[in-house]
């Protein structure tokens, strides 16, 4: 008989097999109890006919099977667990199937809540036409975006003092966003609408990340689920349009336009009730589905390395300097949002304990030769700022120039100094999410300083 | 006499489903009794890798041949006992014409060309 040690320690052994086994997506949770019944007779009859128990466990596990040839042959038998599916209800019932189900209808009543608002301000006299495209551009993420937070309030249960904090913000939003002071001021007014929801997704984040908002791996998920709510949301659109133009086509076809209800209800109302569902669907499927943005990540990365190094080579070669025209700051702006997103999700994606690999480096070559091709835009704008004049759109394009200039020269000296194995590769994930109420604030400057700043320009 | 006989891997798995039927015929059972059944029946020459009965059984399960249901054990363990369907029967029906047919095909022929077959080991133990 064993004694109670090593029973102890049959225990630790079998419970290391058993995460072994759990590691292989095609063998469930289910089949592991099976197999470790299986396992465990098998040790108690070896055991009975003389073995130690560390003896019966080694023959025990080599007669099951290696766990390469044992996962195989579960795949070719259950093919349908390598394609990870969306199941909404939870695949084991330690979940209550009642949560799922309330989470459902909390989302759909936002999202038809979300579409209703948009249709809100029609009925105080500001339809939906042309001439009210601005009031619509300005107040779009307020449509939705306090829904987006109530729910995860909601669903993390945000401390009440977050809470108001939160609400104050979303209303001080709403006195920007309509104010005729900050408002209705040109140019400024505009690059407020634009910036606003920029603010105001930090707000999001906030009510996501709950008490894990001070935490980098709150923020990290954070980053994350934007990621692939962008993903989600574009397929959502494609679907959408998809349905729209089948819909239109079979209603002409028994001769009735439905020109005016799409575009004024179905495509509005949609857009806005898609973020929540879409969020839903996120957050639902999380650890279901492999994530899309790391991969896309993957792809491009090298694509835009190569494809600087080959521009600065160029320049190099043909001697040619960066054209000066209005918009190039704006270009160069996005090259570097890309760049920070794609570095962005690659640190998401990563293993903070691997050790450094050829990715690394060709994330490395990018950053450094975006911030080369940034440098050398700004230096031939910077010659001759004065001449074209400080306006808005310049200083606000310059702002995020500089913002995402640092953020990458400093991304690129902690990534360097990790390479070199001095730093450790949390560093450069804590210098990341550190470095998100940059963006927002910025966004929030933009959005209140500006039109007191550029007044009529 | 001892010499350990190797069947080959593609008669291992076309024979597993009647076996497994043909056991679980008699009586509801569980993956390691199943294994320990035949190795009785076999004498120790159907040597299985422990865990590839599984995929087996759950195909069975998945064809409706057999239905399994969890039980708990004597040792507090739950187990997942399996037992033979009105249609698994049907299979094993089936399955034990086609072996017979196969096997009194291979009769003829060893009978006819009198090919010396080694004599094989009988089952010990049971």
């Amino acid at each position: 008989m064993p004694t109670h040690s090593e029973s102890a320690q049959l225990d630790v052994q079998i419970d290391q097999w058993r995460n072994f086994l759990r590691n292989r997506r095609a063998i469930q949770a289910v089949d592991v109890v099976e197999l470790e019944d299986h396992l465990r007779e098998q040790i108690s009859n070896l055991t009975e006919s003389g073995l130690s128990t560390d003896e019966a466990f080694l023959v025990a596990v080599k007669r099951i099977g290696r766990l390469d040839a044992l996962s195989n042959e579960f795949a070719r038998e259950h093919s349908e667990r390598l394609w990870k599916q969306l199941v909404l209800a939870p695949a084991d019932a330690a979940e209550p199937q009642g949560g799922i189900a309330r989470d459902a209808i909390v989302v759909f009543s936002l999202a038809l809540a979300a579409a209703l608002l948009v249709k809100l301000p029609a009925l105080f006299g500001i339809p939906m036409v042309n001439a009210n495209e601005e009031f619509y551009l300005r107040n779009a993420s307020l449509f939705v975006l306090p829904l987006l937070t109530a729910y995860f309030a909601w669903k993390r249960n945000v401390a009440p003092a977050t809470l108001r904090w939160l609400a104050v913000v979303f209303v001080a939003a709403g006195v920007f966003a309509n104010v005729a002071l900050f408002a209705h001021n040109g140019t400024a007014g505009m690059l407020g609408a634009l910036h606003l929801p920029i603010a105001l997704w930090i707000a999001v984040g906030v009510a996501y990340a709950g008490a894990r908002w001070k935490e980098v791996a709150g923020r990290m998920d954070f980053i994350r689920f934007s990621g692939e709510l962008f993903i989600y949301y574009v397929l959502i659109a494609l679907g959408g349009g998809v349905f729209t133009g089948f819909m239109m086509m079979i209603f002409e076809a028994i001769g009735i336009k439905l020109q005016p209800f799409v575009q004024s209800w179905l495509i509005p109302c949609g857009a806005a009730g898609a973020v929540l569902v879409a969020s839903w669907l996120v957050e639902a499927k999380q650890s279901v589905i492999e994530n899309m943005v790391p991969v896309l990540t993957r792809l491009f990365t090298p694509l835009f390395a190569v494809m600087l190094v080959a521009f600065l080579g160029t320049m190099l070669w043909t001697g040619r300097g960066v054209g000066i025209q209005r918009d190039v700051l704006i270009g160069f702006d996005l090259l570097l949002a890309i760049v920070v997103a794609l570095l962005l999700y690659s640190v998401s994606a990563r293993d903070p304990r691997a050790p450094a690999g050829a990715f690394d480096v060709v994330q490395i070559v990018l950053i450094v030769s975006a911030l080369v091709a940034d440098l050398v835009a700004l230096w031939a704008i910077g010659a001759r700022i004065s001449d074209f004049g400080f306006s808005a759109n310049r200083v606000a394009a310059l702002g995020e120039n500089i913002i995402l200039l640092v953020n990458l020269s400093w991304s690129a000296v902690v990534y360097i100094r990790f390479l070199r194995g001095r730093g450790s590769f949390t560093s450069l994930e804590r210098w990341q999410t550190g470095y998100l109420p940059v963006y927002a604030a910025w966004a929030a400057i933009v959005v209140i300083v500006f039109p007191l700043v550029f007044r009529n320009s | 006499m001892s010499e350990q006989m190797e069947i080959n891997k593609d008669l291992i798995a076309a024979s597993s489903t009647p076996i497994v039927l043909a056991i679980l015929a008699e009586a509801d059972s569980y993956g390691y009794a199943i294994l320990k059944r035949v190795r009785e029946l076999s004498g120790g020459r159907m040597e299985w890798t422990d865990g590839m009965l599984y995929p087996v059984m759950h195909r069975l399960e998945r064809d409706g041949e057999v239905k399994a249901r969890w039980e708990v054990a004597d040792n507090g363990r739950k187990r997942k006992y399996y037992g033979i369907t009105p249609r698994g029967r049907t299979r094993l029906k089936d399955e034990h014409k086609q072996w017979q047919a196969v096997d009194a095909t291979l009769r003829g022929i060893w009978s006819t060309r009198s090919i010396a077959i080694p004599s094989s080991p009988l089952p010990q133990g049971a």
